[in-house]
C-alpha cells in the first residue's frame, strides 16, 4: 500500500485554515495510507493541532480532505466520526464526573451495530482500567485518561484515528507502554495520524514522518531520513 | 402550613429554572424568554381547556411548547450562535417581547379565564384552621414526577448520558459521533416544554395574563443565580428556599421595627421604615439574597463556574 499510486486513506491537499484574520495553515499536504502510522512533528504552535481540528470538521478550512475516496471536508464534525475517523485530542477531553465505564460508553456512536472492539477487549488490554471501572474518569492518573481516551475512542470503531500528543506528561515507562499500544491497534488494521513534540516514539513506531513549521509541512520522510538529517532536526525541532 | 405552600411554589419554580440551568450550561447563554415558554404553556392550556378540557391539556400544552421551543433553538438560535454569545442574548431578548405581543394579539391584554378544573377544585385537608387545596397536592404531585423523571433520564439513560457529556464537553461528544446539534435541539425542547407544564399548572394556580412571565422570569433568574449558574441540585435548593421564603415572608406578620428590635436596634417612631412589615418587603427578599449571594459567594451556592 505505500505505492505512490494506491490511493490512500487519507489525504489532505493544500489546506488552510484561520482563526480570525490569522493565517494558521498555509497549504498543508499529507496523506495516510491504510495500516500505516505516520507522525506529525512540529514544535508548539505551527499548526498540527489545527490540522487534526481542520480533518474534523472543528476548524473551518479550505483546500481538500479526502477520506476513503469521499470528500470530507465542509461535512460535520460528526458525520466525520461517524464515517470512520476517531480524534484523540490533546486535552484528553475525559468526562470527568462520569465513570471509566460511561467514558467508554459514550465512545459507542451506534449502539446497534457491533464494531471490532468491546468493553472486555479494553478492559482486557488495559486490566487497570477494569479495576477503575467505577471510578469517575476525573480522579484517574494521567496516564490512566490517556489509556482511557484511546480506548474511547477505539469503542467508535474507526479506521483511522488522529492522536494529539498522547505521550505529553507521562512517565517514560507509561510511554513505552503508549507506544506498544498503538502498534497493537495497528495491527488490528486501523491507520493512525500520531501528533508529537518529541522524537520519544515517533522515530520507533513511525513508518513515515511530516516535519511541520510555519503552517506548512517542511520535511517528509522515513525515521532514518530524519535521523540522518540533522540540519532539518535543528530547524525545525530541537530548541 | 406556609412549609408546604412554599414547597410547592417552590417545585414550581424548579420546572422552569432545571430546564433555564441545563440550556445555560450547554449553550453558554441565558434563555431571556424561557419565562415565555412558561406563559405559552398556561395559555395553550387555557385554549385546549376551552375546547376538550382540562386533562388533555395538561400533556399536549407542555409537548406543543416543546415543539415551539426546538423549533426556536433549529431556526432561530442555531442561526443567531453563529455570530457570538451577544447575538444569542438578544435573540431570546427579542423572543420575550414577541411571545408577548402575539399573546396580546390573540387573547388580549387582560386575564383570561384559565380555572382548576372542578374536579381538583377543594380542599385536601385541614391543618390549624388553614385549607389546603387538593389543586396544591396535585401540583406538588405533578412536579416530583418531573422531577423523578428528569433525572431517571439524566442518570440511566443513554441520551441522558450523552447530554451529560455534552454539557461539559460538546465538542468531544461530537468527535465521538454523536449529533450534538440535535442533542442541543432535544434539550431546548425538553427545558421549554418544563417550562410549558409548570405554566399548565401554575397558570391557573395563580393567574393567565400576559404580564405573568415578566413576573415569574425575574424570580428564575434569582433562582438560577442563588443556586449556581449551570447546576440542577443548586437551582433544586434555591427554588425549595425562595418559594419558602416568598411565602413565609407574606404570612409573617411582624414589622421591620420588630425585626430591628430583634438585633438591639431602636427605630424612631414614625419614620417610613418602621411602618413597613416584613409582608410588604416580601417581593424584593429574593433579590436581596441575589445580591448577597453574588457579593458573598458569587459562583453561587452550588455553582462550578468560576465566573
Amino acid at each position: 500500500m505505500t505505492d505512490a499510486l494506491s490511493k490512500p486513506m487519507l489525504q489532505v491537499a493544500d489546506l488552510h485554515a484561520y482563526y480570525g484574520k490569522s493565517h494558521v495553515l498555509h497549504g498543508v499536504n499529507l496523506h495516510v495510507n491504510a495500516g500505516e502510522i505516520v507522525c506529525l512533528l512540529g514544535r508548539n504552535g505551527v499548526g498540527r493541532s489545527t490540522t487534526a481540528k481542520a480533518v474534523m470538521g472543528q476548524v473551518v478550512a479550505r483546500g481538500g480532505i479526502r477520506f476513503k475516496g469521499r470528500d470530507i471536508l465542509g461535512m460535520k464534525a460528526f458525520e466525520i466520526a461517524r464515517y470512520g475517523i476517531g480524534y484523540v485530542p490533546e486535552d484528553r477531553s475525559i468526562f470527568p464526573d462520569l465513570t471509566v465505564r460511561q467514558n467508554l460508553m459514550l465512545g459507542v456512536k451506534d449502539t446497534s451495530r457491533c464494531g471490532r472492539w468491546n468493553i472486555d477487549d479494553m478492559y482486557a488490554l488495559f486490566p487497570r482500567l477494569k479495576e477503575r471501572d467505577n471510578t469517575p474518569g476525573g480522579v484517574l492518573s494521567g496516564g490512566e485518561q490517556q489509556m482511557l481516551t484511546l480506548c474511547r475512542t477505539l469503542m467508535g470503531d474507526p479506521d483511522l484515528i488522529m492522536i494529539d500528543e498522547p505521550t505529553e506528561g507521562l512517565a517514560p515507562k507509561i510511554v513505552e507502554q503508549v507506544g506498544t499500544f498503538l502498534q497493537e491497534i495497528r495491527k488490528r488494521g486501523i491507520s493512525i495520524l500520531l501528533i508529537e513534540q518529541k522524537l520519544a516514539i515517533a522515530l520507533d513506531i513511525s513508518e513515515r514522518l511530516y516535519l511541520m513549521g510555519h503552517g506548512r509541512i517542511v520535511f517528509e520522510g522515513t525515521p532514518a531520513d530524519l535521523k540522518n538529517n540533522e540540519a532539518i532536526r535543528k530547524e525545525w525541532l530541537e530548541v | 402550613m406556609s412549609l408546604l405552600n412554599g414547597i410547592t411554589y417552590g417545585l414550581l419554580l424548579f420546572m422552569l429554572s432545571s430546564g433555564l440551568t441545563l440550556i445555560f450550561s450547554m449553550m453558554g447563554i441565558l434563555n431571556f424568554a424561557h419565562a415565555s415558554f412558561y406563559m405559552l404553556g398556561a395559555y395553550f392550556a387555557y385554549q385546549i381547556s376551552t375546547w376538550i378540557g382540562f386533562w388533555p391539556g395538561l400533556l399536549v400544552a407542555p409537548l406543543l411548547v416543546g415543539a415551539v421551543g426546538a423549533a426556536v433553538e433549529r431556526y432561530g438560535l442555531r442561526r443567531a450562535h453563529r455570530f457570538g454569545h451577544v447575538a444569542e442574548l438578544l435573540f431570546t431578548f427579542g423572543l420575550a417581547f414577541l411571545v408577548e405581543e402575539i399573546v396580546h394579539l390573540i387573547w388580549g391584554k387582560v386575564a383570561v379565564d384559565y380555572r382548576i378544573p372542578v374536579e381538583l377544585d377543594g380542599t385536601l385537608f385541614s391543618l390549624f384552621d388553614t385549607d389546603f387545596p387538593i389543586y396544591k397536592g396535585f401540583m406538588m404531585l405533578v412536579s416530583v414526577g418531573m422531577l423523578i423523571a428528569l433525572y431517571a433520564l439524566l442518570t440511566r439513560t443513554r441520551i441522558g448520558l450523552i447530554i451529560q457529556a455534552a454539557l461539559t464537553k460538546p465538542d468531544m461528544v461530537e468527535a465521538l459521533g454523536h449529533n450534538v446539534p440535535r442533542i442541543f435541539m432535544l434539550v431546548f425542547g425538553g427545558g421549554t416544554a418544563l417550562a410549558g407544564l409548570a405554566g399548565v399548572i401554575g397558570g391557573n394556580a395563580f393567574v393567565t395574563e400576559p404580564g405573568m412571565a415578566a413576573a415569574v422570569g425575574s424570580i428564575v433568574f434569582v433562582v438560577v443565580v442563588v443556586g449556581g449558574l449551570g447546576s440542577l441540585g443548586g437551582a433544586f435548593v434555591a427554588s425549595l428556599l425562595i418559594g419558602c421564603i416568598q411565602t413565609f415572608s407574606v404570612a409573617l406578620s411582624i414589622s421591620v421595627t420588630d425585626v430591628f428590635a430583634l438585633i438591639g436596634v431602636d427605630l424612631p417612631e414614625g419614620s417610613q421604615l418602621a411602618r413597613l412589615t416584613i409582608t410588604q418587603l416580601a417581593p424584593i427578599l429574593p433579590y436581596m439574597l441575589m445580591v448577597a449571594i453574588l457579593i458573598f459567594r458569587p459562583r453561587g451556592l452550588m455553582g462550578a463556574r468560576e465566573s
